[in-house]
């Protein structure tokens, strides 16, 4: 490597290159794309939660006006099953079909599909559809679905057992035999619904053999892969396109049933197709997130220190595994669960259930936040146990800064981290010392203030691709990038990851442009276009997309550089090792008028005619890029909140966090990322959960009976942030997409259980609605305002 | 059956042919190919769709075409004038007020109206305002700013004229 790379853009608030089409309505999201002779699919679902399928009648269907084509699930068994990206020792797979052919699962099941020449036609059709349900018995809560006699949901299975996964490390029984103290808790890990604020959609083409699929999704490639497979197109002639993507969460980490259904309805009609989901649909036929029953035990001594940690789960898998389901409650949950403390035993045993209810997968932080709930939670009933502070226990559990490279008791290698500072500045924003005066004022009004604390360590930059083989799970880790330098000094950077919200044609573009010695401005990123991608590229999940696909943005970057670097020496006639590459040039060390432009350098690598000895013509880079490691970003989160103790009306007052998430590329972007973050945390601890009776029925079934939060129910936040490098990427970078949502569930949960443990209540499950609140109130005695 | 309305659609007026069950998002998107409004719900929660109708933010996933016959209707791509950006678009960008923008055409419509009702809010005002437009990226954190940033910059431009005309 010659001069080394300035960092002009890296760390600095550049505005979004992203946001001129977005606040104009320019952007196209894939709703947006209309085509001529286009139909519409409107699906029929199963109104039942699990019911044999007799007979499906599509006759009056398909005579209503304006229907192509109806189809059931017989049409389609040839394009084949969903499929699941990972497999987990012991796991029971289903075979999940774009529409079920014998039984539907869950309520939302799709039985058959109706096209027509528009939207409300085939709407009127699918109620036409005339399904001969069977209705059976019905298993919805994931522990009674492991009960003996239990309905089972795929009867080619004795159980509905997907897997048992057992992590251990140390002597768990010698931890409890020698504590001074044993805390226990079940904790229930509510349901949640993602609710992107762009329903799903797809959009499909095929014309002179080649099908285009726009889609509403987060792995462009994957789909493309599986929507070849499954189809019998060569993957050449698959081109899927995620346009503007209206968030995702994890919601659009999948290849869902209605990708595969108009690209094969556009393969066979020849005409182009479209679906989009209605919310109330999207609530059935979207994955869930979360979901875990866990039994929690904590051995530790009367000072505080953690002995051990047991933890037996029960996670609610839905009807079906979808794509990434089997690795969220393990891989991505059991193994981060010691978090940032020094655990000398551990024993844990996560099962996974069929149960009849959508299928869930990756939900903003996928795992990860049930594992912070677990530890915090844990470590909050200790220090009530022990009356310890609950900043101090931390402060003594905590994996000392000087033990990096840490091997924690789950078998993780944590490459750094420092985790005093973070809980030390978030107490210092909190005003944490001047809590208990709060508290007393507080309860002077007849209210009940409680303050909550939550340090958390994620994983997350998924990651190396023999540590994901290992772990069985089936896709490499890396990601791709091309950067191609046009002859006039154009620059376009394509990339293998797949923003929709995460800002990275922004913060591509300043690790570009600090290596090219240009500005952002000067450089374009594209993205989720497989036909101009770089190759095979992984997607945008798991807080993986800066410490991954960055990365290879910044070698692919110093792969040109070095090409400018050696062209620019050979034109000015100098040593390569004396260029500087800076501000749109290439000049020598100190003689900033020897100085050929950026563009007269791309010119010259095309021109050709004089090029160092050698040297290929053109100006450009790919690069594939495999992590050696995971990355473990961390922080403290601490919540301050006030309870009506006559309505039991939650308010949070107060929110601080300070998050190491390494080094930071765009500051304004990373807070942003927080700020979503920790509000989707908060409605998990305040306002939202997915309920179902026990006719699986959902009945939070939409946006009136599921509280998504409001700008009303959150407050400002305060953030600060310390700056740990990773040493397992050049620049340092560990991801901030889902560290918000990770810290802030617990920290508010343990404020609400402070803010109630004078009336001696030591646990609630989430959310903490008021009724639940005031119910618990009215138990325990308090006095509130009467 | 189909039935003429005429309505002004960011500032030019249209005769069109509705259905009587047509919403104006419909009409919006579908007919006009005004994509900039969006659909995110189907009751009446997000604000997605939210357009100007004679000066009022207006769902219009819950006002028939229909209803609009004579009316003057303001979408997203009708805010800029003459090239130049509203000042609530700007300071959109400038606090990044917007991740995946899905939300930002019917927040920046709530808070034009917002502001020309109310242009010295208070956070809690602001907050109260935009209560009725879900956004699932920012935590609304930056959109408040954002209001408040805007209201800053259109007091500033508006207050030479008043000073102009006032003797303090």
């Amino acid at each position: 490597m010659t001069a080394a790379t300035t960092t002009t853009y890296i760390g600095a608030r550049v505005p979004r290159k992203e946001d001129p089409r977005l606040i104009t309505g320019d952007g196209l999201f894939t709703d947006d794309v209309t085509l001529p002779g286009m139909v519409y699919v409107s699906l029929v679902r199963s109104p039942h939660a699990h019911a044999r399928i007799r007979r499906i009648d599509t006759t009056a269907a398909t005579e209503e006006p304006g229907v192509v084509a109806v189809l059931t699930g017989k049409e389609l068994e040839a394009t084949g099953a969903l499929p699941v990206f990972i497999t987990v020792p012991s796991m029971n797979g289903s075979k999940h079909m774009p529409i079920t052919t014998d039984k539907a699962r869950y309520a939302g099941d799709a039985v058959a599909a109706v096209v027509a020449e528009s939207r409300d036609a085939a709407k009127r059709a699918a109620d036409a559809v005339t399904v001969d349900y069977e209705p059976l018995p019905v298993v919805v809560d994931a522990t009674k679905a492991l009960e003996p006699g239990a309905p089972i949901v795929h009867e080619e299975m004795k159980s509905n057992l997907v897997f048992t996964y057992p992590v251990k490390g140390g002597d768990v029984d010698k931890a409890f035999r020698d504590a001074d103290v044993k805390v226990k808790l079940r904790l229930v890990n509510q349901r949640l619904i993602p609710n992107a604020m762009e329903p799903r959609a797809a959009v499909a083409k095929f014309e002179a053999g080649e099908l285009t699929l726009w889609s509403t999704t987060q792995i462009p490639h994957f789909v493309q892969l599986i929507v070849a497979l499954n189809l019998g197109l060569s993957q050449n002639k698959v081109r899927v396109i995620a346009p503007e993507v209206g968030g995702g969460f994890g919601s659009k980490l999948q290849v869902y049933a209605e990708e595969l259904i108009v690209g094969h309805l556009a393969k066979t009609l020849g005409r182009p197709v479209k679906w989009t989901e209605e919310r109330r649909e999207g609530y059935l036929a979207t994955i869930h997130g979360r979901d875990h029953v866990s039994d929690v035990e904590l051995a530790a001594k009367r000072d505080g220190t953690i002995l051990g940690l047991r933890v037996r789960t029960v996670a609610n898998m839905g009807a079906y595994l979808q794509a990434f389901a089997p690795g969220i409650p393990t891989i991505l949950h059991v193994f981060v669960v010691p978090g940032a403390y020094r655990i000398p035993a551990f024993d844990y045993e996560m099962r996974g259930a069929y149960t009849n209810t959508t299928p869930v997968d990756a939900y903003r932080g996928a795992g990860r936040p049930e594992s912070a709930y677990v530890i915090e939670r844990a470590i909050d009933r200790l220090a009530d146990e022990i009356g310890m502070d609950p900043a101090e226990v931390r402060r003594r559990n905590f994996i000392p800064a000087d033990a990096f490279p840490f091997n924690t008791i789950s078998g993780l290698t944590y490459d750094s981290g420092d985790y005093a500072p973070a809980l030390e500045r978030a107490l210092a924003m909190a005003d944490y010392k001047g809590f208990e005066k709060r508290r007393a004022e507080a309860k002077a009004r007849g209210n009940y203030r409680g303050i909550g604390i939550s340090s958390y360590v994620e994983i997350c930059g998924l990651a190396p691709s023999k540590a994901n083989s290992a772990l069985g799970v089936g896709w490499g880790g890396y990601e791709s990038a091309r950067i191609r330098v046009h002859p006039t000094g154009a620059v376009q950077v394509f990339t293998g990851t797949s923003p929709h919200g995460q800002s990275h044609e922004t913060s591509w573009a300043q690790i570009a442009a600090d290596a090219l010695g240009i500005t952002p401005n000067d450089i374009e990123v594209r993205h989720g276009d497989t036909f101009e991608s770089p190759g095979m590229g992984v997607g945008t999940f798991g807080s993986r997309s800066l410490a991954v696909g960055g990365i290879e943005v910044h070698k692919a970057a110093e792969k040109v550089r070095e090409k400018v670097i050696q062209i620019g020496a050979h034109l000015l006639e100098a040593s390569p090792d004396d260029m500087v590459v800076e501000g749109g040039k290439v000049f020598v060390k100190g003689v900033p008028d020897k100085a050929k432009n950026f563009g007269d350098i791309s010119m010259a690598a095309y021109l050709a005619n004089n090029l160092p000895e050698g040297m290929e013509p053109g100006l450009e880079a790919t690069v594939y890029y495999d992590p050696p490691n995971f990355t473990f970003p961390f922080g403290t989160h601490i919540a301050e909140v006030e309870i009506d103790g006559e309505t039991g009306a939650v308010e949070l007052v107060n929110y601080s966090a300070c998050d190491d998430c390494g080094r930071q590329i765009n500051p304004m972007i990373v807070e942003g990322q927080l700020h979503g973050g920790i509000t989707q945390g908060i409605g998990q601890a305040l306002y939202e959960a997915a309920i179902y009776d026990d006719n699986g029925q959902l009945l939070s079934g939409s946006m009136m009976e599921y509280h998504v939060p409001t700008a009303e129910n959150v407050p400002a936040f305060k953030l600060d942030h310390t700056m740990t490098l990773t040493t397992t990427n050049p620049l340092g970078v560990k991801g901030i997409g889902e560290a918000g949502t990770i810290g802030s569930t617990p920290a508010v949960a343990n404020a609400v259980i402070d803010a109630l443990s004078p009336l001696g209540i030591k646990h609630l499950d989430m959310p903490f609605t008021p009724e639940k609140v005031w119910r618990a109130i009215e138990t325990a005695g308090g006095e509130g305002r009467r | 059956m189909g039935q003429a309305i005429t309505v002004t659609i960011n500032g030019a007026k249209q005769t069109k042919d509705v259905e009587p069950t047509q919403l104006l998002v419909e009409l919006l998107r579908d007919t006009l190919g005004l994509t900039g409004t969006h659909v995110g719900c189907d009751t009446s929660q997000c604000g997605a769709c939210t357009v100007l109708v004679d000066g009022r933010a207006t769902k219009s996933c819950t006002i028939l075409a229909v209803q609009t016959d004579g009316a003057e209707v303001v979408t997203v791509e009708g805010l800029a004038k003459n090239g130049e950006l509203h000042p609530v678009q700007r300071a959109f960008a400038s606090e990044h007020a917007l991740q995946c923008g899905f939300c930002t055409p019917g927040l920046l419509i709530t808070a034009v109206d917002f502001l020309a009702r109310n242009p010295t809010p208070t956070d809690s005002e602001i907050r109260h305002a935009i209560e009725g437009n879900l956004c699932r990226c920012t935590g609304y954190h930056n959109i408040v700013n954002a209001v408040r940033s805007a209201a800053e910059m259109m007091t500033t431009t508006a207050q030479p004229k008043v000073a102009a005309g006032v003797k303090r």
